[in-house]
């Protein structure tokens, strides 16, 4: 019975629709540099996607924290310093424990300031919502994000070299699809996943 | 000089920074649903871009000097933020007729992350200035190319394809710039970064 009353909350909501109805993969279709960029290994997605949630958490508990003291006009700059604060400490933090998930990921690190879910999040939600909310928020997109990630990341791994988290999973008699760990093999299989998706919750666009 | 136009050449085809490094996505599906509009954005970020990165260059040169490189993201940020909005005041008040061309698009651009990109390419291949400036002019280019050939093709599309409902919209931009991606492949040897 408790988790009925749980599920009726505005913290639940807020969850909910951060992985689901709002994804913003799937969904708003925000943020795929990165998306299509680090998915072609799962190790580098799970980095990337712990990056983004550990970004839009802090940046908008901050702007949060903020939110009534940011002149409108220069709102935008400020949203920009303080999400660049953070993905600075992201980066450093990678390059001192994890070196080779730095390297592989290279310039995207550094990319997850123009992620346009940290933004629109830090714009749409967090400059208007206490602070409590805001973090839930900003957890509920990051691993919205981190889902879809992981996902398009197993796919690639697998038909491209064969491996799971670097463990090898398929048959001897596997051939490596190379494609799929380039650009086109990750258009492609983002561009089916978002149709599986929609086909399952029902949100065509009318275009 | 053969170098740079080489790396001309290799930015804009093979190592093309929409379909090859997937960059600068959001506003590139957002923005390719004519060729009109296309045309804008492509033209508002080579010239953002080009302009943005001469001015990081020295301006790295200068965090180098002062052993302050990782500070390097937040000041290529604020730099770029600036540039655009001294660009808009500057178009705005001596060029209107190139002001009226770029439109809503100049703002958007701040967000766009090939801007970004192209400074931190040229950090981690350790750019001359000129290299740069080429790069740069190069991956901008490139990334007009590939915006107004989407868009020609979803005009297309528009008129007289069948798409299934769940692809309508962005899920067929998807695999449209897949099946670019493929053929950018091709020019693989052309030129070398």
């Amino acid at each position: 019975m408790r988790w009925i009353r749980i599920k009726y909350t505005k913290w639940y909501n807020i969850l909910k629709d951060g992985i689901s109805k709002n994804n913003p993969i799937v969904v708003a279709v925000l943020g795929i540099c990165s998306a299509l960029a680090v998915t072609n290994r799962v190790e580098n997605a799970i980095a990337m996607g712990l990056g983004v949630t550990f970004v839009v958490m802090a940046s908008s508990l901050m702007i949060s924290l903020i939110r009534n003291f940011i002149p409108a006009k220069v709102r935008m700059v400020t949203y920009m310093v303080v999400i660049s604060t953070f993905v600075i400490l992201f980066q450093m933090f990678l390059e001192a424990y994890f070196p080779s998930i730095a390297k592989a990921l290279g310039a995207y690190v550094g990319l997850i300031i123009t992620n346009c879910i940290v933004m629109g999040r830090a714009e749409a939600f967090a400059a208007k919502n206490p602070v409590k909310y805001s973090i839930i928020d900003g957890f509920a997109s990051g691993m919205g994000y981190m889902l879809v990630l992981v996902l398009v990341a197993s796919v690639r791994e697998i038909l491209a070299f064969g491996t799971f988290l670097n463990m090898n999973v398929t048959p001897d008699s596997w051939v490596n699809w190379t494609v799929m760990a380039m650009a086109p093999g990750g258009f492609f299989v983002l561009g089916l996943f978002i149709w599986g998706i929609r086909e399952l919750i029902k949100h065509y666009e009318t275009a | 000089m053969g170098n740079l136009i080489e790396l001309l050449l290799a930015s804009i085809l093979n190592h093309n920074i929409a379909l090859v490094y997937i960059l600068g996505m959001c506003p590139l599906i957002a923005i390719s649903t004519n060729v009109k509009n296309a045309k804008g954005m492509g033209l508002a970020v080579v010239f953002v871009v080009t302009i943005t990165g001469i001015i990081n260059w020295p301006i790295y040169a200068l965090l180098k000097s002062t052993g302050t490189t990782n500070l390097s993201l937040l000041v290529f940020i604020i730099t770029i933020a600036a540039t655009v909005q001294f660009l808009e005041m500057f178009l705005e008040r001596f060029i209107p007729k190139l002001y009226n061309a770029f439109g809503i698009f100049l703002p958007l651009i701040t967000v766009n992350c090939v801007v970004l990109a192209v400074s931190l390419f040229f950090v981690n291949r350790e750019y001359t200035f000129a290299e740069t400036a080429v790069f740069s002019f190069g991956s901008a280019v490139g990334w007009m190319l590939a915006i107004i050939l989407v868009a020609g093709i979803r005009e297309k599309m528009k008129r007289q394809s069948d798409v299934p409902r769940g692809l309508v919209g962005k899920g067929i931009v998807f695999i449209i710039l897949g099946i670019l991606a493929l053929a950018f492949i091709g020019f693989t040897g052309i030129a070398n970064i």
